[in-house]
């Protein structure tokens, strides 16, 4: 402890525990929303898509146009355009609950290609084998496209949380709180160089549960 | 019974050359009778596969009516199609299982789909299918870890689970090696023997043809060009499309067998033999009455379906050969005097 203590000077581990539970609140509570939104428009935008089930090239147009303006824009220019509406939404554009509304903005579009992009993958044979089963367009939605793309959306959820782990730190600059936050006030502009190696080694940690996680589940949904 | 009146199937194309019309099936008239095994064979591309998709109406008609038991198959609304697409099951060439799904729960499918909530019912079923197409073992295995043969066996016990009354099958063996193919084809037939079920199958194999199926279809750029009792078809092919599937059944060249007569003497003559006759002595009789002496050129003993036949290319050299040829004609063979 002794050491430890000498070697981290600056580090007050109150505020790093603060911190960490921050970016944690923040990650969960947007990869919640991110996939509850980002499901539902990735299958419509596979839907929507060419030679799939609803064909439809003005409404795959119109999403996709959606979808690529918002991935288009850089996430710290969103942070701040967003404010208004953040506010409206949450009622605060600051601390956990004012990062969640951007996150989310952020990350939907994202996930949502990812999710268009496992359903893809899936054989169309299966989709007509199902057809010829007599299966509603909702059963072959429910009962074999999603279970068929598991283990690609679950490799989605993946991708799409470390990337939100990211945008998490840069939430910080709107007054969100975080590790990343920690990161720039105390490690970048105090020189405190103790706090920044605390907070990266930190979010690595993060970033590698995250990604070990969710091998785990693309491996044992993959059922190869 | 399964009627097509002048159905017909044309693609319109998309993209850069919109409007233009792709014709993939020509108006057809087609009868398949309950309980059969009806084979349509043809090269890729010659509609077969757009024919059989038409049933289950995987692919709409252009025009045309297909009638499933006295029913307009092409009248039927989204719900009504629904409900005929669960009386005719369908296997693929590449399987289309489920790969998140087990056995079980693959062929536990379709009764989910139907709407059968009972978990004791759907077990006793899936249990029950499972044994007819011997998996009985491997219920609770993922589609990874079979055979392709295993794998065919899970679609059809999947395409029964419903109890259709007609079975689509879509190049179901082509996928598997020679050996597999046999004991796919034979469950089959005992599919339809036992179940008294309408199988209506596309390969591009005549052998697939000759061990099962009844009655045959042969067509060429979207039409049906010769169609029959496969015996016959088989035996006696008019159109070129179908001798070609014939030879390359029995793996000779026409054009190689023409060069090797050239240097042959004689009358050459093709007797074929059907059912019973097969294994009459008829050649050793007919030299030794006539005095011809043969030498065969060519020749296949093998069956369709169950009924064994003979197929024999000869040559006859002295003796009085008009008296061999009349003998020929007069037994229950069918005679070909080729030179």
């Amino acid at each position: 402890m002794e050491t430890l203590a000498t070697l981290f000077v600056n580090v007050d581990w109150y505020e790093i525990w603060q911190a960490t539970l921050d970016t944690l609140l923040m990650l969960g509570g947007s990869l919640l929303f991110t996939v509850l939104l980002g499901l539902p428009l990735g299958v419509l935008l596979f839907l929507s898509g060419p030679r799939q089930l609803f064909d439809n090239r003005p409404l795959y147009a119109l999403l996709s146009l959606v979808v690529n303006v918002l991935r288009s824009l850089p996430f710290i220019i969103l942070l701040i355009v967003m404010i208004p509406f953040t506010v409206l939404l949450a009622g605060t554009s600051l601390g956990v609950a004012g990062a969640i509304p951007p996150l989310v903005v952020g990350a939907t579009p994202f996930f949502a290609r990812l999710v268009e992009t496992a359903l893809r993958e899936v054989d169309r044979g299966i989709i007509e084998a199902t057809q010829a089963m007599g299966a509603t367009t909702r059963q072959i939605i429910l009962d074999a496209l999603l279970p068929e793309a598991r283990p690609g959306i679950f490799a989605a959820i993946t991708v799409t949380a470390i990337t939100l782990v990211s945008y998490t730190a840069m939430a910080g600059v709107v007054g969100a709180g975080g590790l990343g936050d920690l990161a720039i006030r105390f490690g970048y502009q105090r020189f405190q160089t103790d706090v920044m190696v605390v907070t990266v080694i930190l979010l690595l940690v993060l970033v590698q549960v995250l990604q070990s996680i969710g091998d785990r589940l693309v491996v044992h949904f993959s059922r190869k | 019974m399964i009627e097509f009146h002048q159905v017909h199937k044309t693609y319109r194309v998309a993209g850069k050359r919109a409007g233009r019309e792709i014709p993939a099936l020509q108006p057809t008239d087609l009868r398949i009778e309950s309980g059969q095994i009806f084979g349509l064979i043809g090269h890729s591309g010659a509609g077969k596969s757009t024919l059989l998709r038409l049933i289950n109406r995987l692919e709409e008609p252009s025009g045309g009516r297909i009638l499933v038991d006295g029913e307009d198959v092409t009248a039927l609304d989204a719900n009504g199609l629904r409900q005929f697409r669960q009386r005719v099951g369908m296997i693929f060439q590449h399987f289309n299982l489920l790969a998140s799904k087990t056995v079980a729960d693959n062929v536990a499918l379709p009764l989910k789909l139907a709407g059968v909530r009972s978990r004791a019912e759907i077990d006793a079923r899936v249990a029950e299918l499972l044994a007819r197409v011997g998996l009985g073992d491997h219920a609770k295995k993922y589609p990874a870890q079979l055979s392709g043969g295993q794998k065919q066996r899970v679609g059809i016990a999947r395409a029964l689970a419903t109890g259709p009354t007609i079975l689509l099958c879509d190049e179901a063996t082509s996928a598997l090696d020679p050996q597999t193919t046999a004991s796919v084809l034979q469950l089959l037939a005992q599919i339809n023997r036992e179940l008294r079920l309408t199988i209506v199958l596309i390969t591009h194999e005549m052998d697939v043809i000759r061990r099962v199926c009844d009655r045959v279809a042969v067509m060429d750029a979207g039409e049906i060009v010769e169609q029959g009792a496969v015996a016959d078809v088989f035996l006696h092919p008019q159109h070129p499309t179908t001798r070609r599937f014939v030879l390359e059944a029995e793996q000779v060249d026409e054009d190689e067998r023409r060069d090797d007569f050239a240097q042959v003497p004689g009358r050459i003559l093709r007797l074929t033999f059907h059912g019973e006759s097969t294994y009459a002595p008829l050649l050793g009789k007919v030299a030794r009455d006539t005095g011809v002496d043969y030498s065969i050129l060519a020749g296949r003993i093998d069956r369709i379906r169950e009924t064994p036949y003979g197929q024999l290319t000869l040559s006859l050299v002295g003796g009085d050969i008009d008296a061999a040829l009349a003998q020929f004609r007069a037994a229950d063979v069918h005679l070909e005097v080729l030179r």
